[in-house]
C-alpha cells in the first residue's frame, strides 16, 4: 500500500513547505564551493599518486655504477676492470641489462659541466654503467663489496634513494589532499546541518501540526532529507563542473613531469572520484538532514 | 477508551517549570462515549484536550488513551495512536501554504492511504462541509468560518476513534454549528469517542449530554 500511495501522490505535494524554507540558492552555492575545493584536492592527490607511480616504475629500477680507471687490468687477472665489473653485474640475478656508456655518451652527459674538455681523451674519466633492474633491487652493499673486490674504487649508486625521498614528499602531499577532502566533507555536513536547522526553525509550526496528526520522525526527516539531498547533489554537480577547466589546465602543465609530454591523460582516481563527488555530497546531505531532524524532533513528545 | 488516574500537568520542567495547570484529575470516558468539556476560560480545558491529543505527556499520574498507557509509551508508539485521534483546534492550525484540499488530505497521506482513496474521501468530506468550490483555496483566502470547517473536515476525514474539538463552533453561524453537531453525533454513533470543549450554552442546551467540568485545573464533577 505505501508503494502505491507514494507513486500516486502528487509530485509537488510539499506539506512542510520546504521548497521555501530550504531555499534553492544558498545551500547549493555553498556545497558547490565545497565540491570545487574537493575536486582540486582530489586532483592533487591523483596527480601526486601518478607521479609516484611513474618515478617508481622508471627511475627506482635503475642503478649507476662508476668504475674509475676502467682500462686498467682487473684485480682478478684477466681483462680490464670495466670488463670484470660488467661480467659480475650481468651474473647477478634480477639485473636485466648493464650497459657501459660509450665515451661519446659520457662526453655528451658531461658537456654542460666540463665544456669541450669533456671530449678530451686525456681526461681521466671513470666508466659509467647504466644498470636496469628486472626484479627487486639486490643488496647494494654486498654488490658494492663484490664489485670493489674485482675493481677497487667502484661506486654503486642507487637512484632509488632520490625516488624514495620524492615519493615520500608526494605521499605527504597526497595525505594533505585527503585531509583537505575530510575537512571539506565536514564543512559540507556543517553547512547542511545549519541549513536544516534554519529550515526546522522556519517550519516549526508546520512540523508540530504534522507531528500532531501522527507523522513519524521518519516521515518528517525524509522530507527534509529528500530536499537537502537534491540541493547538495545539484550544488556538488555545479562545483565539480566548475573545477573541470581548472583541472584540465593543471593536467596539461603536469603532463611533462609524468613522462607524457604530449598527451594529458586522466588518472583513474580522478576519473572515478570526480563523478563520485555529487553522489558523496548527496549522501552527506541525506545523512546530515536525517540526523539533524531526528535529533530536533526529540523535543516533541 | 480514555482514563485518567491522578493526572497532573505542568508545562516546562526543572527550574523553568510553570505552575500546574491540571491537578490530580480522575475520570473515565468509555469507548464510544460523548462528553462536553466545560468550564471558564483558563480552567484547563485546552490543556486537557492537549493531553488527550498526545501533544503533551502528563507530569504525574496515569493516562490511558485508546487503550494505551501514555506515560510509559515510547516516542515511536505514539504516532499510530495520534493517527486514530482527530482534533479541531480553536485556532484551526491549518498549513498556510497548502490548499483546503491538501490540508484535509494531510492525515490520510501521513497514514499512507492510497491516493485514490485520499481523493475520494477528501472530495466527499469537503462536499459535506460545503467547501467543494473552495478546495483549491489557501487558508488565507478563506473566511474564519470556512477555515474552521476545513479544520473540522481534517479532524474527521480519517474516521478517528477519538474526536476532540476545542470551541469548534466559535466561528460558525447557528446553521453551520448545528450541522457540525450533527456530524459529531454521527461520528459518535459510528463508534468514535467524542469530547467537545465549548462555551456555547445554547448549543449544550440543544444537545444535552454528560459533561466534564473543570475549574482552575480541577475536576468539579464527572457527570
Amino acid at each position: 500500500m505505501p508503494e502505491r500511495a507514494r507513486r500516486l501522490r502528487p509530485a509537488r505535494f510539499d506539506d512542510l513547505g520546504l521548497r521555501r524554507a530550504l531555499g534553492d540558492r544558498m545551500l547549493p552555492l555553498l556545497v558547490a564551493a565545497m565540491a570545487f575545493l574537493a575536486a582540486l584536492a582530489l586532483a592533487g592527490s591523483a596527480g601526486a599518486a601518478a607521479l609516484v607511480r611513474h618515478w617508481q616504475e622508471g627511475a627506482a629500477a635503475a642503478l649507476t655504477v662508476q668504475v674509475p680507471a676502467p682500462g686498467d687490468a682487473a684485480a682478478g687477472g684477466t681483462g680490464t676492470r670495466l670488463d670484470a665489473v660488467l661480467a659480475l653485474l650481468r651474473a647477478v640475478p634480477g639485473i636485466g641489462d648493464a650497459h657501459a656508456l660509450s665515451s661519446a655518451e659520457l662526453g655528451a652527459l658531461l658537456r654542460p659541466w666540463l665544456g669541450d674538455a669533456a671530449g678530451d681523451p686525456a681526461l681521466p674519466l671513470p666508466a659509467v654503467i647504466a644498470v636496469r633492474m628486472a626484479a627487486a633491487a639486490p643488496d647494494l652493499t654486498a654488490l658494492g663489496a663484490r664489485l670493489g673486490a674485482a675493481a677497487p674504487g667502484t661506486l654503486v649508486e642507487s637512484q632509488g634513494v632520490w625516488v624514495e625521498r620524492l615519493t615520500r614528499l608526494a605521499r605527504s602531499l597526497q595525505a594533505c589532499a585527503w585531509l583537505v577532502l575530510a575537512v571539506v566533507a565536514g564543512v559540507a555536513a556543517a553547512v547542511v546541518a545549519v541549513g536544516t536547522r534554519a529550515g526546522l526553525a522556519a517550519r516549526r509550526e508546520a512540523i508540530e501540526i504534522v507531528h500532531g496528526l501522527g507523522a513519524t520522525d521518519g516521515y518528517v526527516a525524509r522530507r527534509f532529507a529528500r530536499r537537502t539531498t537534491a540541493l547538495a547533489a545539484l550544488g556538488a554537480l555545479l562545483g565539480t563542473l566548475a573545477a573541470l577547466p581548472v583541472l584540465a589546465a593543471l593536467a596539461v602543465m603536469v603532463a611533462p613531469f609524468a613522462g607524457k609530454p604530449d598527451a594529458a591523460t586522466v588518472p583513474a582516481e580522478l576519473a572515478l572520484g570526480l563523478p563520485a563527488l555529487p553522489v558523496i555530497a548527496a549522501l552527506i546531505g541525506w545523512l546530515t538532514a536525517q540526523a539533524t531532524v531526528r535529533r530536533w524532533l526529540r523535543r516533541l513528545p | 477508551m480514555v482514563r485518567l488516574e491522578g493526572v497532573s500537568l505542568q508545562y516546562g520542567s526543572g527550574r523553568r517549570a510553570g505552575p500546574a495547570v491540571l491537578h490530580e484529575l480522575d475520570l473515565t470516558i468509555p469507548e464510544g462515549g460523548f462528553r462536553w468539556l466545560r468550564g471558564p476560560s483558563g480552567a484547563g480545558k485546552t490543556s486537557l484536550l492537549r493531553l488527550l491529543n498526545l501533544t503533551v505527556r502528563p507530569t504525574r499520574g496515569r493516562l490511558v488513551v485508546l487503550g494505551s498507557e501514555i506515560g510509559g509509551a515510547t516516542r515511536a508508539e505514539l504516532p499510530p495512536l495520534r493517527q486514530r485521534i482527530g482534533m479541531v483546534f480553536q485556532d484551526f492550525r491549518l498549513l498556510p501554504h497548502l490548499s483546503a484540499f491538501d490540508n484535509v488530505a494531510l492525515p490520510l497521506r501521513i497514514a499512507g492511504r492510497p491516493e485514490g482513496q485520499v481523493r475520494a474521501d477528501v472530495t466527499e468530506m469537503l462536499r459535506w462541509v460545503g467547501l467543494s468550490r473552495r478546495s483549491d483555496a489557501r487558508p488565507a483566502a478563506l473566511s474564519g468560518g470556512e477555515q474552521q470547517r476545513v479544520a473540522i473536515a481534517r479532524a474527521v476525514v480519517g474516521r478517528p476513534s477519538l474526536l476532540l474539538a476545542d470551541e469548534p463552533t466559535g466561528n460558525l453561524d447557528d446553521t453551520q454549528a448545528e450541522r457540525l453537531m450533527l456530524l459529531l453525533k454521527e461520528m459518535n454513533r459510528l463508534g468514535a469517542t467524542v469530547v467537545v470543549a465549548t462555551h456555547n450554552e445554547a448549543l449544550v442546551a440543544r444537545h444535552p449530554g454528560p459533561a466534564i467540568r473543570l475549574e482552575s485545573g480541577r475536576l468539579r464533577d464527572d457527570a
